[in-house]
């Protein structure tokens, strides 16, 4: 009994594993099929993309503040101060930066697609486009893929230059110069950290919405199914952000 | 083969899902110019034979043919081709929450890219005008009462001049004065030489509305036949449908 209730979460599992998958390969190939849909594309841009400023201008406000308190506590002793600006902008814009602001991301826009296209599936629009001649997976899930392929690299290096802010002004309080911490940033940052600060927001971008649209289009079961959907795709994505982190630093560590 | 092309055809098909059995060897015959109600309870799974036609689902089992073209199992672009034939008035209403009536209705001509915008806009008022809610062009879903979310939906099933419409439970949740509406407007399309297939379990609307019946029970066709033989049957299952005793109670 209890074997084959494993066997059936395991095929359940692979098929899911499946799914999401084609569906992906599927939205990554339309990207360069007509229709392109702009309209859909700057909708969604607007609305996964500017409306996320706020949380990812806060968030890198106050990571940047506390990541050069904390450094600053822990150089002051050696009197290595001077490096403050180099350990904020390597810690980051390799790492931070791009995993925060997709974290916040991930809750944010992950749990919206996934309750918008939870609903169109209860509510049978989903079937009513299908009717109407439509490819689900060009008009509601590749508009989304491209928006926040564009979006989350954007939205990352506006965490990192706002968290650099936030670390210079908790810097200035103990005496570092605006030369000093610029110039602290070149011993510590070589190009592929900044390839690695955009390379990741991009892949992540990429999976929050393909687990969210997979997830959505994935609904059954009324109100009470969205809801758990929603919290299911936020969970899934945010988990598999930071794991898919750590599979990329160790790939470019390679080619460091 | 069916020996008329221009029908609708399912042959022994069989549905199951998560282990529970919808259909068991189920025959349908939508032939042109004749409308037809499937009725059955509630949960009997009425809507998945819509489904099942459309695509949206496959049978494990049987054959269902579009104007002669075997279409099970077949990809997605061939079920795409196929479905221009038909269009469906889900039992919502099914609209578009993102987008204004006119553009519900306008919905698959804007897709199909064929049409100038200013024909589709004409094209969009005449529809909206024959179910009487052209006044309604710019408001969204959720503006509309449920009687004028059915009514938009057929505007935007007949926009595309398809050949059969499908209604799932059109008249359930509205007032007698919906109904009389929905089925003045299914008379009318009827007229206008659309073949309708409707699911029901509104025997009222359906009688006013159709000239076949199919009667599902359990899973199986239990009758198939005009109106006055579904009066006149004497099976068991059929007369506890059409005049349910206490003996129906909680079953």
């Amino acid at each position: 009994m209890r074997l084959s209730r494993i066997d059936q979460s395991a095929l359940q599992f692979f098929a899911d594993l499946q799914g999401f998958f084609a569906v992906s390969w599927k939205a990554v190939v339309q990207i360069f099929r007509r229709p392109w849909y702009y309209r859909d594309f700057a909708i969604q841009f607007d609305k996964l993309g500017f409306g996320s400023i706020v949380i990812c201008f806060l968030t890198g406000l106050f990571t940047g503040m506390v990541m050069a308190l904390q450094f600053l506590i822990q150089l002051k002793p050696f009197a290595a101060t001077s490096y403050i600006g180099g350990m904020v902008a390597v810690t980051m814009i390799k790492e931070l930066g791009p995993v925060l602001s997709s974290l916040m991301v991930a809750g944010r826009v992950g749990s919206a697609i996934t309750a918008e296209l939870g609903t169109m599936i209860v509510t049978e629009q989903v079937d009513a486009m299908r009717v109407e001649g439509t490819d689900i997976i060009q008009r509601l899930v590749t508009p989304r893929l491209k928006a926040m392929l564009l979006a989350m690299p954007l939205l990352a290096i506006m965490t990192d230059a706002v968290s650099l802010l936030g670390g210079y002004i908790i810097a200035a309080g103990y005496g570092i110069s605006p030369t000093m911490y610029l110039s602290s940033f070149t011993q510590f940052l070589f190009p592929i950290d900044y390839f690695e600060g955009l390379i990741k927001p991009f892949v992540f971008g990429g999976l929050i919405t393909m687990i969210a649209c997979h997830t959505g289009l994935n609904t059954g079961g009324g109100a009470e199914g969205v809801g758990a959907a929603a919290k299911r795709a936020v969970v899934l994505s945010s988990v598999t952000v930071l794991m898919v982190d750590f599979f990329l630093a160790k790939l470019i560590v390679v080619f460091r | 083969m069916p020996q008329n092309d221009q029908c609708i055809r399912m042959e022994k098909v069989g549905y199951q899902v998560g282990g529970r059995t919808i259909l068991t060897d189920f025959d349908l015959l939508l032939e042109r110019g004749v409308n037809r109600t499937i009725l059955g309870v509630s949960g009997s799974g009425k809507t998945t034979i819509l489904k099942l036609i459309l695509g949206l689902i496959h049978p494990q089992s049987g054959r269902i043919f579009i104007n002669g073209l075997e279409i099970t199992d077949q990809p997605e672009a061939v079920y795409r081709e196929q479905r221009k034939r038909i269009a469906v008035v889900f039992q919502g209403g099914a609209l578009f929450d993102s987008m204004t009536v006119g553009e519900n209705v306008g919905y698959r001509l804007f897709e199909e890219g064929r049409l100038p915008e200013a024909e589709i806009e004409a094209i969009v008022r005449e529809k909206l005008r024959f179910v009487g809610v052209e006044a309604s062009l710019d408001l969204y879903p959720a503006e509309l009462s449920g009687g004028m979310k059915k009514r938009v939906a057929i505007a935007r099933a007949l926009a595309a001049d398809p050949d059969y419409i499908f209604f799932d439970e059109p008249t359930t949740g509205l007032d007698p004065i919906g109904v009389y509406n929905i089925v003045s407007l299914m008379r009318r399309l009827q007229d206008a030489g659309k073949t309708t297939l409707m699911v029901t379990h509104d025997l009222a609307t359906a009688f006013a509305t159709s000239q076949r019946f199919s009667l599902l029970h359990e899973s199986r066709l239990a009758f198939e036949g005009s109106e006055a033989d579904l009066k006149a049957c004497d099976l068991a299952n059929v007369r506890e449908f059409l005049q349910p005793t206490d003996a129906s109670l909680f079953v």
